[in-house]
């Protein structure tokens, strides 16, 4: 369960969030949308740890979220995958630095990238992976620590159209077996309203979350082509254009 | 090694006899002997002892002011990029004195150190370094936050951020300043080798010139060449082991 009370956060006196709050239950998805710049990817750099907020706190299961920990996992906008180390490397990365062992965390990095549909390319580097394989590289490296809670930012807007609908699946497959909790951004609303159980729009900076929306058909692999996606997307669409 | 830079040594050096025999044949052959006397002089200097003895010396001379200022300059520039307070504090200090042509200290150096190998090596030392460290240090600073974030998402030490990315990320700058700085470190090696001292290949090439021995003048210039090229190859050759991913050819 996360909970997050009155997160506030300025840069320069500027505020870019102002009093954010909200819940997300432990089988729960949340889907952030908001306009460019209003403060999302900080709202996530809070919810990590990464980044203090000026006032406010965020609780997981009940703790203080102080500081980055393995509990949680941040899929950062461009990846974050380090282009010194091949793709084993990244992804037991996390284990490494937990203090695992070099074959065992190697062998789950590899159960990890299989799990995700890539095979054969361990020792590349990720300079030589697609964008869709950079994408599934970093999402593996964010599962393998078995993370209580997933943070994802924007994390399929720079792939194609194609690409982007089987990696949003690969997420739900991965998120169906799991049943880890994530927090997603995005900027696109049909994004939303498949990877979202629910969905935050956001006003603009300094954000706050003006409206909180249920998905009921959450989950449903055809959900595209239901008439409750097609009503809450022009929900969310008008509400998005009073916004901005 | 494969055979491509073989290749491609093979081919300037080829290039740089035929314009060499020319310039010979314009001038004489006596101040600028002919190329494959100048061969022939050095092929029969590399069975003597004392050839080898000169580039010995001069080898561990270069060598350890390579070692000695990566040693000092890698990791320097690697705390002054990365932490602000030593930076603010260190950089006023070392862009002053960056223009200032080192070279000129020597003689401070020949008093203070005396007239051994300690000052010499110290002089090349300190030129080779301060390339090493501006270089690194402005290369540590130009690496993207979003690598240390990355690690210290996943629950990563400052430890773990010097270890995973700083360093990564630093030793292509390191590397590249060393593999540049082989040109100047030869130079100063020539320079300083050239007073002060009856060994090493600076020295050779001098006391020929002194004696009108143009022959085994040249024999000394083929050998620091050589010299010059060998090591430039190690540390090309280093450079491309610790930074594999730096030469990946997108597939
Ligand atoms: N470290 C920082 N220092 C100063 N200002 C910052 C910092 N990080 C973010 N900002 C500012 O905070 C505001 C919100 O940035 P943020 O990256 O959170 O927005 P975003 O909603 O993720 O934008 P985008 O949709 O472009 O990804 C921006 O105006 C940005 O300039
Ligand atoms: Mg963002």
């Amino acid at each position: 369960m996360l909970i997050a009370e009155n997160l506030s956060k300025y840069y320069g006196g500027e505020g870019v969030l102002d009093n954010v709050s909200f819940s997300l239950g432990r089988e729960e998805t949340l889907a952030v949308v908001g306009p460019s710049g209003c403060g999302k990817t900080t709202l996530l750099y809070l919810l990590s740890g990464l980044t203090r907020a000026d006032s406010g706190v965020a609780f997981l299961d009940g703790e203080l979220i102080g500081r980055p920990t393995s509990d949680i996992s941040i899929i950062l906008q461009d990846y974050g995958l380090l282009p010194w180390k091949t793709v084993v490397e990244n992804v037991a990365l996390g284990l490494k630095i937990q203090g695992v062992f070099k074959k065992e965390r190697m062998e789950r990095a590899r159960a990890q990238l299989a799990e995700l549909g890539i095979t054969g390319r361990d020792s590349d580097y990720p300079a030589n992976l697609s964008g869709g394989e950079q994408q599934r590289v970093a999402i593996a490296r964010a599962f393998v620590s078995r993370p209580r809670l997933m943070l994802l930012d924007e994390p399929f807007s720079s792939l194609d159209a194609l690409t982007r609908e089987r990696l949003q699946r690969t997420l739900l497959d991965v998120w169906k077996l799991r049943k880890v909790p994530f927090v997603l951004v995005t900027h696109s609303l049909e994004e939303a309203v498949v990877l979202g159980k629910r969905i935050m729009v956001m006003s603009s900076r300094p954000a706050s979350p003006v409206a909180v929306f249920d998905n009921p058909g959450f989950g449903d692999e055809s959900i595209r082509d239901t008439k409750g996606c097609f009503e809450l997307l022009k929900e969310l669409r008008h509400t998005v254009e009073a916004l901005w | 090694m494969s055979l491509k830079p073989v290749f491609r040594y093979a081919l300037v050096i080829i290039a740089i006899g035929v314009l060499w025999k020319l310039a010979a044949l314009g001038l004489g052959g006596i101040i600028l002997p002919h190329p494959e006397a100048a061969v022939r002089a050095f092929l029969s200097a590399m069975g003597t002892q004392i050839f080898w003895e000169h580039f010995g010396v001069s080898g561990y001379r270069a060598v350890t002011a390579m070692v000695v200022a990566w040693g000092v300059a890698f990791p320097l520039g690697l705390v002054m990029g990365s932490v602000k307070r030593v930076d603010n504090l260190l950089a006023p200090f070392i862009f002053l004195t960056y223009p200032i042509p080192k070279i000129v200290l020597l003689p401070v150096f020949l008093l203070l150190f005396g007239l051994g190998d300690l000052a010499k090596i110290s002089m090349i030392a300190l030129i080779l370094g301060y390339q090493i460290l501006v270089t690194t240090r402005d290369g540590v600073r130009s690496i993207h936050p979003k690598y240390s974030d990355s690690v210290r998402s996943l629950g990563g030490s400052q430890w773990d951020v010097l270890c995973e990315v700083l360093i990564p990320a630093a030793l292509p700058h390191g590397f590249t300043a060393l593999r540049l700085g082989v040109g100047v470190s030869v130079a100063v090696l020539f320079f300083v080798e050239s007073f002060a001292t009856t060994r090493g290949l600076g020295y050779m090439i001098m006391d020929a010139w002194g004696a009108m021995d143009y022959l085994t003048m040249f024999t000394g210039i083929l050998g620091m060449s050589l010299m010059g090229a060998a090591l430039y190859e190690i540390a090309n050759l280093m450079e491309r082991r610790a930074c594999t991913w730096m030469f990946l050819r997108k597939k």
